[in-house]
């Protein structure tokens, strides 16, 4: 059995990464609240780095409860188009030159989406990850846990439902 | 204004996060506050369309469930969100201001029940709805 040889790693980590830059650097709202994303591999945490404005209780001092869910919505909105996009990306189907030109795919759309916060949010950064528990022609459904300093201990975590976009050529 | 709704309105003008994202308290009183916040480049979500993103709205309803709790003339004060839930009706019309009313229509002594919901222009269809509770300060 013949196999192609496997691209540089490099090329491969190139084209990834202009994707998911391209994915998260064009949202106004992303870029207002300092929201990254860290990749390994295909997958990917969200990290928002402290900032004073995200604070809404300047006494304790707290994150806001509003950036906290906005962080996990924005976190499951990335992971949920990455997931989309990831079998055209890495098939080379995906023009990565026209989505770094701004041609991008539409988004998926939050249905609605619940927040549990588990305890107050720290002045300090904060990271998240989302996970794809059902992703359909039309729906999907997305889990999602955010933490500070351990792992273990999170401080929000969410369920949305989102209503995907039409992928039809 | 009695002293709770005055600290309401106080704390919420407080707020870093409320007041970059450009919230403006338009009235607080017993359980009951109504919130706005102008249309910006930087809370666009959809750079297709101009509409601004689902977490924008989540934290206007978050804040003015919260500024409702307190007002609320069983409230001691401070209070937290345990949870909250937003239910997405229809996008925002892009350009326009968005307006919150949220009322806290039940609270116990731990917790304060709370549904907000979101207008633009065409206050007869709803952008967004929420439902959440929150925690009721200890009495000292």
């Amino acid at each position: 059995m013949s196999r192609s040889r496997p691209e540089p790693v490099q090329v491969i980590k190139q084209r990834r990464d202009a994707a998911l830059h391209a994915l998260v650097d064009h949202v106004p709202y992303i870029r207002f609240m300092g929201i990254e994303f860290d990749r390994r591999g295909d997958e990917l945490t969200g990290v928002m780095p402290f900032d004073e404005k995200l604070i809404g209780n300047p006494l304790l001092p707290a994150l806001h409860g509003g950036a906290t869910s906005a962080f996990l919505e924005v976190t499951s909105i990335i992971t949920l188009s990455w997931a989309m996009l990831w079998d055209e990306m890495e098939s080379g189907e995906l023009a990565v030159e026209a989505f770094e030109a701004g041609d991008l795919p539409r988004l998926p759309k939050t249905i609605d989406f619940t927040v549990d916060y588990l305890r107050s949010g720290l002045p300090r950064d904060a990271y998240a990850r989302a996970v794809v528990t059902r992703s359909g022609r039309r729906y999907a459904s997305v889990r999602a846990e955010a933490w500070q300093d351990n792992r273990a201990r999170p401080f929000a975590q969410a369920t949305g439902h989102f209503l995907m976009p039409r992928r039809d050529g | 204004m009695t002293d709770n709704n005055k600290i309401a309105a106080q704390f919420m003008g407080a707020i870093p996060h409320a007041k970059a994202l450009g919230m403006e308290i338009t009235h607080v009183g017993d359980g009951v506050a109504e919130m706005k916040m102008d249309y910006a480049d930087h809370l666009v979500g959809d750079p297709e369309t101009g509409v601004i993103h689902g977490g924008a709205v989540s934290a206007l309803m978050d804040t003015c469930c919260g500024a409702a709790v307190m007002s609320h003339p069983d409230s001691p004060g401070a209070t937290a969100t345990i949870d909250l839930r937003i239910d997405y009706m229809r996008p925002a019309k892009p350009g326009q201001t968005i307006r919150a009313r949220a009322e806290c229509y039940h609270i116990t002594r731990s917790v304060a029940f709370v549904r907000a919901q979101t207008l633009d222009d065409d206050a007869d269809r709803p952008v967004a709805q929420a439902t959440g509770t929150f925690t009721v300060a200890r009495k000292s």
